[in-house]
């Protein structure tokens, strides 16, 4: 059958419009069961065995005394393993309880070889700094090809105004308040492995173990009811969920590993930092037409510090060049929107001072330089929320203490569809279920699949069981670059169509009618433009008898499309006595073409803004020179937003009838990637100098302060 | 490891008690998680050893708990188990996360005596002879409490894995303040940690709330 385009927004009863979570009073009561809580009761409590030094080789590991403690169940370790953080695993435990296990990892006796480290970029840049990969040859430093086009220097010649300065963004790790776990139960015969695993990849962790012990996929059965949060950490299936697997083999029992806070936050990866030299040329006319920019960055001893720079605005003369650095910490992994926020609050920060030094509003100069229409309408708008107009000067305020500021920012996505299946059974009884192999990961998935089933049915989502995170459904991708949203949605849709045509043909004959001329909608089957021919939906189903129907669909790219757009706008005062900032209002505008459920693409936006709150002017990961170890791998010390920080925060779905017939688009990460950038400049507006780093704490401020006077 | 036979904590082989069984606090399990790892100088060797020592509690005995109306005997609980240690993996009560360790994000929130708490830093055996209420326990006839309904209807989260220490938090919170201001609910819910964002949107429901709950709902 062919695909069907989506019915017009004004027609939709559910798709644009607030739903509720269907998975709300699961998680508000507890019963909702993550990685950790499957059977609670009924498994061992696994522990990672790390590393305490930065750099070293586990040369000898003695478990002898570990095992003579009662209640352990087994003990995994790598021997020979050589680590490059403080905190790298070296292996496992299995024990009775937590306690226990904690007292097994004690017990055992590692004997390390210990070699030079390094954690800090300006000292592994040194010719003589201590090798990150020691041993390898690898070099602390690798440098990128250049990038760019047209003259740069030429261009400088006719720049009007041109800002040089330095910037920089800080490590941020995930911080998933669902630490990284899994419980793991082998059968009998150890032929059958099932895990419930706190992942974005429901397949890509079944492939992995099944890969890992040399079993075939349907071997291993992964499940991800619920997951306590990801972004981007737990895209990979890898060593956890194979060491709980390990561990449970060996004990013969099941097994539950968690990291522990220190853990996830040392070893489950990380935003990386952003360095950048940059200089910026515009004309008096508006017009940026000169960029060049040296920039670095560490992902740990993993690299993988990029990030895109000019970002967002139209260039015609630039040159980049970026070198990753290596030390001894944590590796960066996607966290989301990867590389985007540093690239903004880098290139947002260019912008409003060449936009100062042009004697231009910023928004305006930004209006002029940037190539995307939605956006230039989103600033538009932006000002019109913000009140910029009435309320934006071009700084620093009068006030005292409290001086007012205002800062814009803007993003860009891709948020294409991902491949994915999903399967529909429509039951004699009316019963209609959804099964697709997708997980959510807070975002809001379980509810989208039941708004597309209930939009194309006719009944109301609650009516749609919703069947997702189980790799023995259909197949569906991982949950990494915005991509299930534009890839789940249209997958249910085209599935629901097909188990709908087949009810159809069954139900057509009663009606009289031809199974073309069928709609389902209003809880009824009938026929289209006459709705006295009518069966209601119960009735419709009753008659398939005995025999239940089913569609198959896959993600169809005429229901999706990639590349969204957003800006943001902040509104604060910063404490010249104190250096702290008060946030009074944040406006977040964001497109995602057809809007599935805009109850909960708010919640995104929301949670995008408040993340890029906390990256603004909290988080930061702070290593130790001289030991090596990160210094504040807990919650009190790797400090996140909390309630008492928040200002008023709108969320603007962008539905323009033109974004809302482009099909659906994944908006997850966007919104979190002009935040940092926003709140820069509006620190800058208010007190007239620029904090050059994040993030922006009261020390900064008055520092700043002191250079300016 | 293989035979239990051996174990120095009798109690744990047959599972009986005997009613006269005391705790012995050991310092070890209040000590852990203060650290203990070995400190390597500014110039290091070398080589080196791990291994943090050979202390460890060995005190064990049954607790008797109350928890959402229900009296729970539990066995072979040693004195440095944590009431959320014991919720979660002898209750199978796995509402309260464990997630910071140590009193600092409040997704353990359970109410003792009515009153918020951090599960992660209360001993088992310190809870005896109070009553406890989990989330699980805050739905009556399977109706949903007015801040979980709130919280659901005002989309006041998202993962969910914050969640059950919120609405306990705010539950709580509520009874001492039945009509707050926006700032009070901010403060109210401030021992509690969220990573996706959902702050406000929690305000919003724990301000319904108050109103559900003021009007008798």
């Amino acid at each position: 059958m062919a695909v069907i385009p989506w019915k017009p927004p004004a027609q939709m009863d559910y798709i644009t419009k607030d739903n509720p979570r269907l998975d709300g009073p699961a998680k508000v009561t507890g019963r909702a069961k993550y990685a950790y809580d499957a059977i609670a009761s009924k498994c061992l409590v696994g522990r990672m065995i790390t590393c305490p030094y930065p750099n070293a080789k586990a040369v000898r590991i003695d478990t002898s005394e570990a095992e003579k403690l009662p209640g352990v169940k087994a003990i995994l370790v790598e021997e020979g393993k050589v680590c490059r953080l403080a905190g790298e695993f070296v292996g496992a435990v299995a024990a009775v309880s937590a306690d226990i296990a904690d007292d097994a990892v004690r017990l055992i006796r590692i004997e390390w070889e210990r070699y030079p480290f390094v954690t800090r970029e300006e000292d592994a840049v040194q010719p003589n700094a201590p090798q990150v990969h020691a041993g390898n040859e690898r070099p602390n430093v690798r440098v990128n090809d250049p990038d760019g086009e047209g003259d740069v220097e030429a261009a400088f010649q006719q720049a009007d105004a041109i800002y040089e300065g330095t910037l920089s963004t800080q490590v941020q790790t995930h911080t998933c308040l669902e630490p990284h776990g899994t419980t793991a139960v082998w059968d009998e015969n150890l032929e059958h492995l099932t895990v419930w695993a706190s992942t974005q990849a429901v397949f890509g962790v079944r492939n992995d173990l099944a890969e890992f012990f040399g079993l075939e996929p349907h071997q291993v059965e992964v499940i991800t009811e619920y997951m306590g949060g990801g972004f981007g950490s737990k895209l990979g299936g890898g060593y956890i969920e194979r060491m709980a697997a390990r561990l449970a083999r060996e004990a013969r029992q099941p097994v539950k590993l968690l990291l522990t806070r220190e853990q996830e936050q040392t070893n489950s990866g990380n935003r990386p930092s952003a360095r950048a030299r940059v200089r910026a040329g515009a004309t008096k006319d508006g017009k940026l037409i000169a960029f060049e920019a040296e920039t670095s960055g560490t992902g740990g001893f993993a690299g993988g510090s990029g990030f895109p720079l000019p970002y967002i605005y139209s260039v015609p003369n630039w040159r980049r060049q970026h070198t990753d650095v290596y030390i001894n910490a944590g590796n960066a992994r996607a966290m989301r929107a990867p590389g985007h926020p540093q690239g903004s609050f880098i290139m947002e920060a260019v912008m409003d001072e060449l936009a100062y030094r042009l004697g231009m509003d910023p928004i305006e100069f930004r209006i002029q330089n940037d190539p995307n229409e939605t956006r230039r309408r989103q600033f538009r708008e932006l000002a019109k929320r913000l009140d910029w107009d009435r309320l934006w000067k071009p700084g620093p305020d009068e006030g005292f203490p409290l001086k007012r500021g205002m800062g814009v920012g803007a993003a860009v996505w891709g948020g294409g569809g991902h491949g994915s299946n999903a399967e529909v059974e429509i039951h004699p009884d009316g019963s209609v279920v959804v099964r697709c192999g997708t997980q959510d990961i807070g975002t809001g998935t379980r509810t989208v699949v039941g708004v597309v089933a209930a939009e194309q049915t006719g009944l109301s989502p609650e009516a749609i069981t919703v069947q997702i995170g189980h790799s023995t459904y259909p197949q569906s991708g991982s949950s990494g670059g915005s991509t299930t949203c534009a890839g789940v949605a249209p997958a249910v849709k085209v599935a629901t169509d097909n188990a709908l045509w087949e009810l159809f043909l069954k139900v057509a004959p009663v009606l009289e009618a031809s199974p073309e001329e069928l709609e389902a909608a209003d809880g009824t089957v009938r026929v289209k433009g006459d709705p006295s021919r009518a069966l209601s939906w119960k009735e419709a189903c009753a008659v398939l008898g005995q025999e239940s129907v089913v569609g198959r669909g896959r993600n169809d790219r005429s229901l999706s499309s990639s590349g969204t757009a957003g800006v943001c706008g902040v509104d604060l005062e910063v404490d010249v006595e104190t250096g702290r900032i008060h946030l009074r209002r944040i406006v977040s505008i964001q497109e995602c073409g057809l809007v599935v459920n805009k109850l909960t693409t708010e919640s995104q936006m929301i949670g995008g803004v408040i993340q890029g709150i906390s990256y603004a002017l909290f988080e930061d990961r702070i290593m130790d020179r001289m030991l090596g170890h990160q210094i504040n791998p807990n919650l009190e010390f790797y400090k996140l937003a909390g309630p008492a920080d928040m200002p008023e925060i709108v969320p603007i779905v962008w539905m323009e009838p033109e974004s809302l017939a482009r099909g659906v688009i994944g908006m997850g990460e966007p919104p979190v990637i002009p935040v940092a950038a926003a709140i820069g400049n509006a620190v800058r507006n208010a007190i007239g100098v620029r904090v050059n780093s994040l993030p922006i704490t009261p020390r900064k401020v008055l520092a700043a302060l002191g250079t300016e006077v | 490891m293989k035979e239990e036979k051996s174990d120095v904590r009798p109690e744990s082989l047959s599972g009986e008690e005997s009613p006269g069984d005391r705790f012995e606090i050991s310092r070890r399990g209040f000590l852990k998680g203060l650290g203990g790892t070995a400190v390597a100088a500014a110039v290091f060797p070398k080589a080196a050893v791990s291994q943090e020592g050979t202390l460890r509690g060995v005190s064990v005995g049954s607790v008797t708990l109350r928890v959402n109306g229900q009296t729970h005997v539990i066995p072979r609980v040693e004195a440095r188990t944590t009431l959320l240690d014991v919720l979660r993996n002898r209750l199978d009560l796995t509402g309260a996360k464990p997630i910071c360790e140590r009193a600092s994000c409040g997704g353990c929130t359970v109410l003792l005596d009515g009153k918020a708490v951090y599960s992660c830093s209360i001993l088992a055996m310190d809870a005896e002879g109070r009553e406890i209420t989990t989330v699980e326990g805050l739905a009556s006839n399977g109706r949903l409490h007015p801040v979980q309904e709130a919280f659901v209807e005002h989309d006041a989260l998202q993962c969910g894995f914050c969640t059950p220490g919120f609405v306990v938090a705010a539950v709580a919170f509520l009874q001492e303040n039945p009509n707050p201001t926006l700032e009070e609910v901010k403060q109210g819910v401030s021992g509690n940690l969220c990573r996706c964002g959902t702050y406000t949107r929690i305000f919003e429901a724990v301000l319904a709330a108050a109103e559900k709950m003021r009007k008798g709902a």
